[in-house]
């Protein structure tokens, strides 16, 4: 049954089966997709006509790769915009709010902590457009009663930043919470001791010990905004975001080039996981 | 002394607490009242705006709309038991079965496809299984199939889909209460004469019952909310909910009709964790953690 009992020759070829179905059940899409970005095809399937970089590097006018393809690049380009701009907002508020739940002492605190999960199982549909509809009902109220135009309540850059961030923000500070309840505070209590006032505390000791969940948060930040569609969609205008811009493509069908784009993000968000989660494993060891 | 030390912890608390309270009053609490309050109000033949049931009652009063609803309920629920039931022997194998030396191999290479993007993911699955596709491609060169079979847009696939796109929100929170798990239990019960199905039923399962639920909800929620997956690989049959929203939101550009139908989407997920979290008896404080 486990490591330590003696196990049947039959129950453990069909454990061992059931395990390498599943690994390949997880990674069949992923590289059938990598591979096909090769294929010297016009369309994303087989046969293979024989290897090519075209979906790369081609120039056209037949085979666009992506790094001639301006519209994807353009997509990719907001992207990163989008997730810095979510990754650092979500990084310092969910700071902030890790410290209010694990180190203040408040009355409603339950129900603020309620609050605070609650974005994790709101559908990703509803609080874009919960979102969508209340930056309108805001801005037509500036409008009308003030007389001002507030850009940042129209879709667009802004407001896909505030509809990725409500969500985001409460991983983050689930991540960064977690390592602070292993904090000891009595390192806290000894630089009191020394005289050194809350923020010299905060700044020099407690962030220190936080840094790597801190980082760790910011590149799940960073990722899932990165990937984000279903909030995404009801804020975006007409500068669409890598997914959304995918999406059409791949309904209405499209060149390898999604392949290619598949196989860069794949490559990179793989390793972006290796590191995050070799550092994170040294750094916890180093700590305790 | 004293005195300055509290109030300079007093005043940090509002450090902390005044842009937690922002983000969640702007962006979470007003939005969703907005969105009730905007599923209420209606314009009539007229054009004159007002506060109406219109809304709801089209929702109820058309088949498609409610029979989307209750579908997209019920196969969320369905999806949810089914990666349950995959998740659970896989997590068991990773934590308790795998020898210590490939334990830290396989928990990096489970997590690699939960960063890739949703979108690719279906993508790989649709260039997988299309007519044209390389499940065809190979079925036919080795004479299964005699003609290609389109085995996307049906429910089944979209099961599927559902299932592989979300199964790892369900694998990452049972490998960490199984991990805790004290082997001595198991071995303790094996000793004794329990049969594997016995040790499961008594020990593992309700041992890692925070986890189930969890994992659970977050897959569940994934599910009832997803759009790309049914939408790609369920194709025009697909028939989920989310997808009414997206439609009324920005096909018919009728906003009040979508905040009805995302205001009961909502009313349904929270009425499904709490009956779920009252028929396991479990408290949603240990279960989020």
């Amino acid at each position: 049954m486990i490591r330590t009992l003696p196990n049947s020759k039959a129950y453990s070829a069909a454990f061992n089966g059931f395990i390498i179905l599943y690994f390949t059940f997880l990674f069949a899409p992923l590289i059938v997709t990598m591979v096909l970005a090769f294929n010297d095809s016009m369309f994303p399937s087989l046969p293979w006509k024989g290897f090519t970089l075209d979906w790369f590097f081609g120039e056209g006018p037949e085979k666009i790769g992506i790094f001639h393809d301006r519209s994807n690049l353009r997509s990719i380009a907001v992207s990163f915009r989008v997730a810095f701009a979510v990754s650092t907002l979500a990084t310092i508020f969910g700071t902030l709010a890790a410290f209010l739940f694990e180190q203040e002492n408040f009355r409603f605190k339950n129900f603020f902590y309620f609050l605070m999960i609650a974005p994790i199982v709101i559908p990703g549909v509803i609080l874009g457009i919960s979102i969508l509809l209340f930056a309108n009902t805001v801005g037509l109220f500036f409008e009308n009663q003030l007389g001002m135009d507030i850009g940042i309540l129209r879709p667009g850059f802004w407001l896909v930043v505030l509809g990725q961030f409500s969500f985001i923000t409460t991983i983050v500070t689930l991540v960064i919470i977690a390592r602070l309840r292993k904090f000891d505070r009595t390192l806290e209590e000894a630089a009191y001791n020394l005289g050194a006032n809350r923020f010299e505390v905060i700044w020099h000791i407690t962030l220190k010990y936080l840094r790597p969940s801190i980082i760790g948060g910011f590149a799940v930040a960073f990722l899932m905004s990165f990937e984000n569609f279903n909030t995404t969609i009801f804020l975006v205008s007409s500068e669409a975001t890598l997914p959304i811009n995918l999406y059409l493509q791949v309904r209405d069908g499209s060149t390898p080039v999604i392949n290619s784009i598949s196989f860069l993000l794949i490559l990179a968000t793989s390793i972006i996981a290796v590191i995050n989660l070799y550092v994170g494993r040294r750094k916890n060891k180093r700590a305790t | 002394m004293m005195i300055s030390k509290l109030r300079t912890i007093r005043w940090s608390f509002f450090v902390f607490f005044i842009p937690v309270f922002l983000w969640l009053f702007l962006l979470i609490v007003l939005p969703q009242l907005e969105l009730l309050r905007m599923s209420f109000l209606g314009t009539d033949y007229y054009g004159e705006s007002g506060v109406t049931f219109d809304n709801y009652w089209a929702f109820f009063s058309e088949p498609i709309y409610w029979l989307t609803f209750v579908r997209t309920a019920v196969y969320s629920i369905f999806v949810t038991l089914i990666v349950l039931l995959i998740a659970l022997p896989v997590a068991f194998y990773i934590t308790k079965v795998a020898s210590f030396k490939i334990t830290g191999f396989l928990m990096v290479i489970i997590l690699v496809p939960f960063w890739v993007s949703e979108l690719i993911r279906v993508y790989g699955w649709m260039i997988l299984l299309r007519e044209s596709g390389v499940l065809n491609h190979f079925l036919t060169s080795i004479g299964i199939l005699k003609v290609p079979v389109e085995m996307l847009y049906n429910d089944i696939t979209m099961i599927m889909g559902l299932v592989y796109t979300t199964m790892l929100f369900m694998i990452v929170p049972l490998i960490g209460v199984m991990e805790s798990m004290d082997d001595a239990l198991i071995e303790a019960a094996h000793d004794l004469g329990a049969k594997k199905l016995t040790i499961w039923r008594t020990i593992i399962i309700p041992y890692s019952m925070p986890g189930i639920m969890s994992g659970s909800i977050i897959v569940f929620m994934l599910v009832l909310g997803s759009y790309l997956t049914p939408n790609l690989m369920g194709g025009k049959n697909s028939l989920w909910f989310t997808e009414q929203i997206y439609n009324q939101m920005i096909i018919y550009f009728n906003w009040n009709q979508g905040a009805a139908f995302g205001f009961m989407l909502l009313l349904l997920s929270s009425l499904i964790i709490w009956l779920a979290l009252k028929l396991t008896k479990q408290d949603w404080r240990s279960v989020i953690k």
